[in-house]
């Protein structure tokens, strides 16, 4: 009895963490009426452990209910939040502000999509050069059809190939990449990434198509390995790392 | 042709023309450097066959390099079936052009023409 009242006591003393706010700066455009796009700015209060993404929808909430914003999860599963926080491309929902270290926080669209309005953009491209590289297995039988055995692997099977099935589409890696900005048919990290991850995999027998399909002028060669779609990446895919692999399958050192 | 067999030529031209471009520089260690470069010693390299040929190992390597390297380039720049198409081909035209004013060259200074 002693003790519940001891912790109810030091819940009734332990001070409320004091609430400060930021000045969120964010995008505002819409393609079919504006010419450029401006900045709407708000004073916004958070806690440590808001997101970028609940200041975003307090503002929607309280101030502007016009921002268009794209959102599900908001655990960094969805991978529909990609914006630039801070010059940056980073999930919204994945980025405390608190950890920004900065009383302005200017939230835009991604670079290399072309924005639906304010900050969502169209994923088109990136969902096409996904669907390209076939992300899938691909073998002539199935399990099913061979005595419903399952297709085995061993764990350092697995191990060439794991970090790069943790992709979520998110695109922030096509957003960071300077290659993707000057080439419009460029394949992009996300999507060569994803092609190594099939390759690698010891299930699959289409290494052969999916090499020839990357392998064209705007494929892997005009990738400049700045790493930048590495350094975004929020589910730690290397993504560059991926690309130098398939590279060296391309040239003779792999196989 | 492959993407990746013109990235193997651009690698292999690169890494073939540092060597032989090393062994041009130190080449003008054999007499003092500025006395090299005067216009009767110049000459009088392009009477020796292994050197020529040497340069002109050099001239064709940097102009597949260099040319592939400008196509590269201007792919990144612009996109369009008509543009890439005239700039693969251009670049191939202007890489045979700098080889073959080259060889006229090497040609010429060697018969004793020049």
């Amino acid at each position: 009895m002693a003790q519940v009242s001891s912790i109810a006591e030091e819940q009734a003393t332990t001070p409320l963490s004091a609430s400060k706010s930021v000045l969120l700066r964010i995008s505002r455009f819409n393609p079919e009426t504006d010419e450029s796009n401006k900045f709407m700015e708000f004073s916004v209060p958070y806690q440590k452990w808001t997101t970028v993404l609940e200041a975003i929808l307090d503002v929607k909430k309280h101030f502007d209910h016009s921002v268009a914003v794209r959102y599900s999860c908001r655990q960094a599963t969805c991978g529909s939040c990609g914006m630039l926080i801070n010059g940056k491309p980073r999930l919204a929902c994945f980025t405390k502000i608190s950890e920004l270290n900065s009383n302005v926080v200017t939230v835009e669209p991604m670079n290399n999509f072309p924005v639906i309005r304010d900050l969502a953009v169209k994923f088109e491209r990136l969902f096409d050069t996904h669907q390209k590289i076939k992300p899938y297995l691909i073998r002539d039988d199935t399990e099913l059809e061979s005595d419903e055995k399952e297709f085995l692997q061993s764990p350092e099977e697995l191990e060439n190939f794991i970090q790069f099935a943790n992709c979520i589409k998110c695109g922030l890696c096509n957003s960071a990449c300077p290659t993707m900005t000057t080439d419009s048919s460029f394949v992009g990290p996300q999507a060569l990434a994803q092609a190594y991850r099939y390759v690698a995999d010891s299930r699959d027998k289409g290494k052969d198509s999916r090499l020839d399909i990357i392998d064209e002028s705007h494929g892997i060669w005009r990738c400049h390995f700045a790493g930048s779609c590495s350094q975004v990446c929020p589910k730690g895919v290397d993504p560059a790392m991926g690309i130098q692999f398939l590279r060296g399958y391309l040239l003779g050192f792999r196989s | 042709m492959k993407e990746s067999t013109i990235m193997k030529i651009h690698y292999g031209t690169a890494l073939a023309s540092v060597g032989l471009v090393a062994v041009h520089i130190l080449m003008r260690l054999t007499t003092g450097f500025s006395d090299s470069l005067s216009y009767e010693n110049v000459l009088a390299n392009y009477q020796s066959i292994p050197y020529v040929i040497m340069l002109e190992l050099i001239l064709i390597l940097l102009a597949v390099h260099g040319f592939n390297g400008l196509r590269v380039i201007l792919l990144e720049l612009k996109q369009g079936r008509v543009y890439e198409k005239a700039v693969s081909y251009g670049c191939v035209v202007g890489m045979i052009v700098l080889i073959g004013y080259g060889s006229n060259t090497i040609i010429q200074t060697n018969m004793g023409m020049i």
